[in-house]
């Protein structure tokens, strides 16, 4: 009976913010009961919730049965370490960007804002709900609930007709995807009929079957997360949605769809083949160089961070297929470290892609634009938003002693330990591999580098930028508590490893063991490879101090303004500072044939030249646009039946009537 | 253990006491080479001297982050000498910073000082930044093909043991290593900011990388940038001597070849400082949208490498 405590506690808190969700909407008149009560206490929700998930992760698993649902089919929970660590996960993010949240939608009128916070709620309660679910059922029924309530987040504001276009875009892709999870687990229940993840354990299946389950599972759930070539709803609906939504839905809910990936792959399903490994690292890494890439060409700051999404999904992606090589292949000790890699990088991606996302909306709150083009010196104006997003540039960037870069660490020992492997090819060729994991973290230190110059450094692109604001105290609230976790969770990685162990040994029976000590992270062993985080950090502290106060000691600290130097050059303005364009050139150069780019070149003589350049996703022209057209086509097709004349509409029944009579004798 | 400490701040001291040095050479050798009448070896020396000893000027628009960068930049290199073995392969810091970290603390001083760079908002500042990353993200994961051949043979990404491996090597030649090792010269020529990617003594702005991102630096800014420099430049030819020449490194817990190891470094970077400026007199900077092209040799130089340890030599 203990042992159902935590479980009762997360779907009490399940309750209280499906309770929340009604309450906001009672409070339609004032706008201030909901930034100063409701999403306080949802924040209050969220922290509850992570801790829920921490004791379930180290608890035993526990699960019992809802009395709710259809009248034979109730929901099941169920709690155990994979649960309790996303849980963790969710309620952690949320609470950095709830907290935000009470800042942020002050300004927004009474009316809009009660809906938002009705739909918010919703949408944490449905993504707890999913990561509770222990029947197909209740699973479903979840996803739709966190998909439909996402849909309303991201068309907050719907009288914009792109942003209705992008929330279309997304409704589709994610009830494509769901309609490929409802046949993946059609498969899973192996004929019994019962829909519970307990029958599905237990089902026997076919390598044939198994295979099938796990590819509707890899599409179903690659739909969600942005696996490429179904990633082409996130640029869109994450530069749509308000940012504290971009930062959930980027942050914990393309985690969902890890979530329901490992569920399937490795907890439901009873084979694992080899090749599906290779499937899923091929596509991972595939995701991972083309969302980076065109991460880099972006020049509207919330679209170059869904594509850098993108990016980290093909990571964690690249990680869960490796780990599924090394499990199938009988190597439990690699799989453990490559399934703490992943997992470790799925959290670290929740605080740092949510860091920069409400960042990025302190940014927009202050100055109304998206655009870098416009942006620019903001780090003057408004110095806690920049040097916190710095925090999160720099971690995910990948750059030691940041959270970014323990788990690249982990994924890249993890490649380097592939020739353990028993196949000929594989054992060759992912070691490679990890060139692509490589160049993709460097292309993010790019991606970074140009988002955080374009906008905190340099001079204020726009005259309106010198009365930019900084942010109020909830929003630095919700961005130093991400901070602080993407920096607690870069310099204390062996405590976050050892904290992970109940879930690999659940997932893969084995856990990654630390030869080194509390301060250095060494896998396999201490003479293999090492990192000890804190000493690191405090060398390059001790020397970065030491030589500041010693230089100032010795010499003398005087310092003189004067005017740029810029090589004599004397009337240089803010135009001349690279464009987000103009950064991005190189790279747009160099993989040019990814991506179809639309110039607009302006005349030499012209007075008052625009120059315009759009690099536009190739896979979008090449697999979307063909569809569409197709369908739009077919539909034109079945529009001709459609006139309005009322002796054809008669024909068509006689018809039916005629074909009926003389079918179904 | 009090031996491994002392030896571990002996080493860096050396490095940071010894970069500018070997900087004073290669342009010493560059400059016979080029016909020219030599400056004196210790000028980066009198140069880092002059520039500590002048005001800081800073554009009015600073902000904290370009005056801290400095700062970091020069500790990061400090951290990055301390960990690769230059006389010694008994470091007790070592285990902080396996080849991976080492890379990461090189990324880490390049997006600090490209942030620098774009700090005051100057045209130059932003073209150099944008070069600079540019080059690097080619040259970093082609350094990481390189390091992770060398710990394919040894079977450990930790620096101590990748030297002690190769030292004492089983084949007399390893494929892989040659591949590996002419990659290794390609990248650090990019990293290191030397021809044919970039002309450290140019400052035309067609060609510039990295000396467009310091220009704006001054003073005691500009010394511990200057010599950051210098001690990149010797961490990476200490790296490429440990991986590819690495006799006469002290063994752990050998005093007795200290000697003789200072001596083997001294003339190693002698002749590795002598080679680099040789090659860069005998050869024209590239065209900067050759660089990838270069890079991308180099890259797969080192995958050729990689591939030729699985195909010869297990």
């Amino acid at each position: 009976m203990l042992d159902l405590i935590p479980l009762q506690w997360a779907w009490g808190i399940v309750l209280y913010w499906l309770l929340l969700a009604g309450a906001s909407l009672l409070a339609q008149r004032n706008a201030a009961l909901i930034t100063a009560i409701v999403f306080p206490l949802g924040a209050l929700g969220a922290l509850a919730i992570a801790g829920v998930g921490a004791l379930g992760l180290a608890g035993p698993s526990a699960h019992f049965i809802l009395p709710i649902g259809l009248p034979d089919l109730p929901f099941h929970l169920r709690l155990d370490a994979l649960s309790g660590f996303f849980l963790v996960l969710l309620g952690g993010a949320a609470f950095g960007v709830t907290v935000y949240a009470m800042g942020y939608f002050k300004s927004m009128a009474a009316e809009q804002l009660s809906l938002l916070a009705l739909w918010y709620h919703l949408f944490l309660a449905g993504m707890a709900m999913v990561l509770l679910a222990d029947d197909a059922y209740a699973f479903m029924v979840a996803w739709e609930v966190m998909a439909l309530s996402s849909y309303f987040l991201v068309t907050t504001d719907h009288k914009i007709p792109e942003i209705r276009r992008a929330g279309f875009l997304y409704l589709l892709i994610a009830h494509v995807g769901a309609v490929s999870l409802l046949l993946c687990f059609g498969v899973l229940q192996g004929g019994h009929g019962a829909y519970t993840f307990d029958y599905m354990r237990s089902a026997e299946l076919t390598p044939f079957w198994a295979s099938a389950a796990y590819l509707l599972a890899l599409f179903g759930f690659g739909a969600k997360a942005g696996l490429v070539p179904m990633h082409v709803w996130l640029p869109e609906a994450h530069p749509a949605a308000p940012s504290p939504v971009s930062a959930l839905m980027s942050g914990v809910m393309l985690k969902t769809a890890i979530y329901g990936l490992l569920r399937v792959t490795f907890d439901l399903l009873n084979v694992q083949l080899a090749w599906w490994g290779t499937l899923a690292l091929t596509l991972g890494l595939l995701t991972a160089l083309y969302g980076v890439i065109f991460a880099a060409v972006q020049s509207d700051m919330k679209r170059l961070l869904a594509w850098s999404s993108i990016e980290n999904i093909g990571i964690v992606l690249a990680g869960f297929g490796l780990s599924l090589i090394f499990y199938a292949d009988g190597k439990g000790a690699l799989a453990a470290l490559t399934m703490t890699a992943l997992l470790y990088h799925a959290i670290n991606h929740a605080f740092f892609k949510g860091l920069l996302f409400i960042g990025t909306g302190s940014v927009l709150h202050s100055t109304g634009v998206r655009h870098m083009g416009a942006l620019g010196g903001l780090i003057r104006y408004m110095p806690w938003t920049a040097w916190l997003t710095l925090v999160g540039a720099l971690a995910i960037a990948g750059l030691p002693p940041l959270n970014g870069f323990v788990s690249e660490w982990l994924l890249l020992q993890a490649f380097l330990l592939s020739p353990g492997l028993s196949h000929h090819y594989l054992n060759m060729v992912i070691p490679v591999a990890a060139a692509a994991i490589a160049l993709a973290s460097a292309l993010a230190a790019y991606v970074m580098v140009k988002f955080f110059g374009v906008v905190f450094l340099g001079q204020p692109r726009a005259a309106n930028l010198e009365h930019a604001h900084e942010a109020g105290w909830p929003e630095r609230l919700g961005m130093i508590w991400m901070a602080l976790a993407c920096v607690l969770l870069g310099l204390f990685p062996v405590q976050v490893i050892v904290w992970l162990e109940p879930v690999v040994r659940l997932l893969t029976s084995q856990t990654m063991t630390n030869a080194g000590n509390w301060l250095m992270l060494a896998p396999i062993s201490a003479e293999r490879a090492s990192y000890a985080p804190l000493i690191f950090f405090a060398v390059i502290a001790a020397i970065t101090l030491l030589v500041f106060f010693g230089v100032k000691r010795v010499y003398h600290g005087r310092v003189r303004r004067a005017d740029p130097w810029d090589c004599g050059f004397p009337e240089q303005d803010a135009r001349m500072q690279d464009s987000a364009e103009g950064f991005g050139q190189p790279i747009r150069q160099i993989f040019e044939s990814f991506m179809r780019v639309e110039r607009e070149m302006p005349d030499p003589f012209d007075r008052a030249p625009q120059y315009r350049g759009d690099s536009r996703d190739k896979i979008w022209l090449l697999i979307y646009q063909p569809i569409a057209d197709l369908t739009a086509w077919l539909s034109a097709q079945a529009g001709r039946l459609q006139h309005g004349r009322i002796h054809w509409y008669l024909i068509y029944s006689f018809a039916t009537l005629i074909f009926l009579l003389v079918f179904t004798r | 253990m009090t031996t491994g400490i002392l030896l571990q701040i002996l080493q860096t001291l050396l490095a940071i006491l010894l970069a500018p040095l070997l900087m004073g050479w290669v342009n010493q050798c560059r400059a016979w080479l080029q016909g020219r009448s030599a400056p004196p070896i210790g000028q980066p020396y009198r140069t880092i001297k002059k520039l500590f000893h002048k005001d800081a000027v800073l554009a009015h628009d600073a902000s904290q982050l370009f005056r801290f960068a400095p700062y970091l930049i020069f500790a990061c290199m400090v951290l990055a000498a301390g960990i690769v073995p230059t006389i010694a392969n008994d470091l007790p810091f070592s285990p902080a910073a396996d080849v991976i970290a080492l890379v990461g603390i090189f990324a880490l001083a390049r997006v600090f000082q490209a942030l620098a760079a774009m700090d005051i908002g100057t045209s130059f500042g932003t073209l150099g930044a944008r070069r600079e990353m540019l080059v690097s993200f080619l040259a970093e994961p082609a350094l990481l093909m390189v390091f992770f051949t060398a710990s394919l043979i040894s079977h450990s990404t930790e620096l101590p043991v990748i030297v002690q491996t190769l030292a004492h090597k089983q084949f007399v030649i390893y494929p892989s290593l040659a591949f590996a090792a002419v990659a290794f010269w390609m990248v650090s020529t990019a990293e290191n900011a030397r021809i044919p990617i970039d002309n450290p003594t140019t400052h035309l702005e067609l060609t510039m990388i990295h000396e467009a991102m310091i220009l704006e630096y001054s003073a005691r800014h500009l010394a511990l940038i200057e010599w950051a420099v210098a001690l990149k430049l010797f961490t990476y030819s200490a790296l490429g001597i440990a991986l590819f020449v690495p006799w006469g490194i002290a063994p752990a817990g050998d005093l007795s070849a200290l000697p003789l190891a200072v001596l083997a470094l001294l003339v190693k970077m002698m002749l590795g400082g002598a080679g680099l400026s040789l090659l860069e007199a005998i050869s024209a900077k590239l065209r900067l949208f050759r660089a990838p092209e270069f890079l991308g040799t180099a890259f797969l130089l080192a995958v050729l490498g990689m591939l030729t340890h699985f195909l010869l030599e297990i």
